[in-house]
């Protein structure tokens, strides 16, 4: 088996440039990490419900929900925080005040504190993260063994997470600094690693490599770079260089489709084939030069397949094992 | 292909809608990472060749993209990019990046007199909400683009002006961030606070004096003392110069709904962007707001539809049976192979596009489209710019 990459980390953040698909990876994750009958927490907090939508069950509610079981036994389980919801659970908490609630929401006191009070809002959602984490369950065993993040996107990861100097400009002292310190306590520590999420192309990646020196600046715990949507190339290199200068052999291809039988539009077919190759060798060189940019990084890193079907639970199941057998959980 | 719904959708025709000159402003929306500020510039550039003078609002650009505007600051005024106009002369472009901080400090500094206008910048809770509230980014899109606009009717420097949104949570914060904020600064809230400095219980009822204390309480004791006092003083100083944060919000939404407006939706065909797409335009609808039609980005291109992946497969299949039993064919019939294998990919991915596309064009029959297949390498350049902008009107 493969050792184990992150043994001591509970809480892995997923973050990744919009629309590299980190949601899905989180999920993947959250199913690899329940290895063996463990029970892990997959938690959103961008109200997107978007992890609903991958395992195919109604919109998450304010509580914890098993979604999924994994190979051996194990559970993974879902919750999307809604900060207003995280606000009332945070005075019941630690100030015995849930009956104020409805009172503070009245007021547009709760509105206040979740949308325009600034940082307010990240610390809550991380503060229920941690929570969950920190959390015993029964003879003093942790809740759950492992905790997945959907996080926000690499551009705002890093002051999502950096709840102190967030709420720095509004709280010096008092009661939310102190919680505010709590919550950073354990995620600047090693039991939290924080993931990014890429796809082989130029934005993504840059973003990644300015997502990790930001994260780094700001003492926060990278863990590895996860790779996604690769395709693997279809053609040898040799055949690659020729497409790209122009010298594949339109005999050779005539004749082989003819013995194939597709021969009646091979006037159409041959040129659209040499076009195809050669954007495809194109498409293999570019990412080739941002696989070799990501892997300056010296991080681990994974990469997970473009599935033609698209993403179902099946997929999910597919990618997390390949996480596994990196290493992942 | 024909018997896909998404190809009986209308035609988005960009041309018409950049060249019209009613229209005034442009806004481009949708998820992150679908390439939204990509095709603001390159409309930007398009319209200026075609002879309009247009000034291009971008939030985030990536700093190639911001380089190939020429943009390599970020010092919140339109900057003109040097040899863009049309064949005859006419036409000129500009381009932005927007400072959020620098522009809510301009607004405070352009509606209280200095002496005020200090106490509000060097307040702490000003300070706070002005570099990193989630929502300000959006609030002081819409203001630049407000101020842009009056700028626009003023002098006529441009009659176009093309704005990128911000990279939210979601698309809809662009519209609802502001209203959101308006009506927290001019809010009940705000009023409760500032009640004692008006003067205690004047205003607010017995019993509401009663809740403001547990209120207070609860306050003082969460937040701390000093955030309240911070808060308060901010309260104050603003109230009475603003008067109208909300007026100024609703004066901004209401520029979003004139006539003069467009809002393009772009999208990828992924399951995400194009929920996020529809999202955006039942709102709009809702809203009454006018949508020229959905930019369908990063589309697999296929070059002959007359092999089908079907008829690809099959023959890379068979071509690898006759190499197993006729070596000498295996060099040439491998090559083959691999390029139909190749093809039959390409063509189940645009498949799968497809169909994606088609529930955005059931879901919504009459919403214009136009797609861009996607570019091997990123936009570097005024030429990749111009690249993508023929795509977008082909």
């Amino acid at each position: 088996m493969t050792e184990r990459l992150w043994p001591d980390v509970v809480m892995h953040v997923v973050s990744g440039k919009g629309g590299t698909g980190k949601t899905t990876v989180a999920a993947a994750m959250a199913l690899a990490l329940a290895r063996e009958g463990r029970r892990t927490l997959l938690i959103e907090v961008e109200g997107r419900q978007g992890i609903a939508q991958l395992f195919d069950t109604p919109p998450l509610p304010y509580e914890e929900r098993k979604v999924a079981v994994a190979p051996g036994g194990g559970e993974v389980w879902a919750l999307a925080v809604d900060p207003q919801e995280a606000l009332l659970d945070y005075l019941e908490t630690f100030y015995n005040l849930k009956r104020a609630g409805a009172a503070l929401r009245k007021m547009g006191a709760v509105d206040f504190a979740t949308t325009i009070a600034p940082g307010l809002r990240d610390v809550l959602l991380t503060g229920k993260a941690v929570e969950v984490v920190r959390r015993k369950g029964k003879g003093d065993a942790d809740a759950y063994d492992a905790v997945v993040m959907d996080a926000p996107p690499t551009g705002r990861i890093a002051k999502f997470l950096n709840v102190n100097s967030e709420v720095s400009g509004l709280a010096r002292v008092g009661p939310i600094r102190n919680h505010a310190d709590l919550v950073m306590g354990v995620i600047a520590s090693p039991t939290t690693a924080v993931h990014l999420v890429t796809l082989l192309e130029e934005m993504p990646v840059q973003e990644t490599i300015d997502g990790v020196a930001e994260l780094r600046s700001e003492g926060l715990p990278v863990g590895g770079i996860i790779v996604n949507m690769t395709r693997p190339p279809m053609l040898t290199p040799e055949q690659m260089a020729h497409a790209t200068a122009g010298t594949l052999s339109v005999g050779e291809i005539t004749a082989a489709l003819e013995s194939c039988g597709l021969g009646a539009h091979e006037d159409a077919i041959v040129p659209a084939l040499l076009r195809e190759a050669a954007d495809h060798a194109q498409r293999v060189a570019l990412e080739q030069r941002e696989r070799a940019r990501i892997a300056e990084l010296d991080l681990p890193t994974f990469e997970l397949p473009l599935l033609g079907g698209g993403i179902d639970l099946g997929g999910l199941y597919e990618l997390a094992g390949i996480l596994r057998d990196g290493g992942m959980g | 292909m024909s018997g896909h719904l998404f190809a009986r959708a209308p035609r988005l025709d960009i041309d018409s809608v950049l060249t019209d000159p009613s229209v005034r402003i442009i806004v481009c929306t949708g998820a992150g990472g679908v390439g939204k500020t990509t095709t603001a510039a390159a409309l930007g550039l398009r319209a200026a060749e075609s002879g309009r003078n247009v000034c291009v609002l971008t939030i985030d650009p990536a700093k190639r993209l911001a380089q190939a505007m020429g943009l390599s600051s970020l010092d919140n005024t339109p900057r003109q990019v040097p040899g863009v106009c049309a064949p005859d002369g006419s036409g000129s472009l500009f381009a932005m990046m927007l400072d959020m901080k620098r522009t809510f400090d301009e607004v405070v500094e352009g509606h209280a007199d200095p002496e005020r206008a200090q106490q509000i910048l060097s307040n702490p809770f000003y300070q706070a909400l002005s570099s990193s509230f989630a929502g300000t980014q959006e609030y002081m899109a819409m203001e630049k683009l407000g101020q842009l606009h009056l700028r626009a009717e003023d002098e006529g420097t441009w009659d176009l002006i093309i704005v990128d949104t911000p990279p939210s949570r979601s698309a809809l914060d662009f519209l609802d961030a502001p209203e959101r904020l308006g009506s927290f600064l001019d809010g009940r809230f705000i009023r409760i606070l500032t009640a004692p400095a008006r003067g205690a219980g004047r205003g607010i009822g017995r019993l509401a004096a009663m809740g403001f204390g547990i209120f207070t309480n609860v306050l003082n004791k969460i937040l701390g003392a000093q955030v309240l006092a911070d808060l308060g003083t901010f309260v104050a100083a603003i109230d009475t110069t603003f008067g109208g944060f909300r007026e100024r919000a609703d004066a901004t939404y209401a520029l979003l709904k004139d006539e003069g407006t467009s809002f393009v939706v772009v999208a990828a065909p992924e399951r995400d962007a194009l929920r996020e797409a529809a999202y955006f335009v039942e709102r709009l609808r809702r809203d009454d707001m006018p949508l020229a039609g959905l930019v369908l980005n990063r589309m697999q291109q296929v070059d002959d539809p007359e092999l089908t992946a079907e008829q690809a497969a099959a023959g890379a299949q068979l071509l690898t049976e006759q190499a197993a039993l006729d070596p000498s064919l295996a060099s040439r019939n491998e090559l083959t192979s691999a390029l139909l294998q190749l093809h039959a990919q390409r063509m189940q991915i645009a498949e799968r596009q497809l169909r994606l596309a088609d529930r955005f064009a059931a879901a919504h029959p009459g919403v214009s489209v136009t797609t861009v297949t996607a570019l091997a390498g990123d936009v570097h350049d005024l030429d990749g710019l111009r690249e993508v902008g023929d795509l977008l009107a082909r």
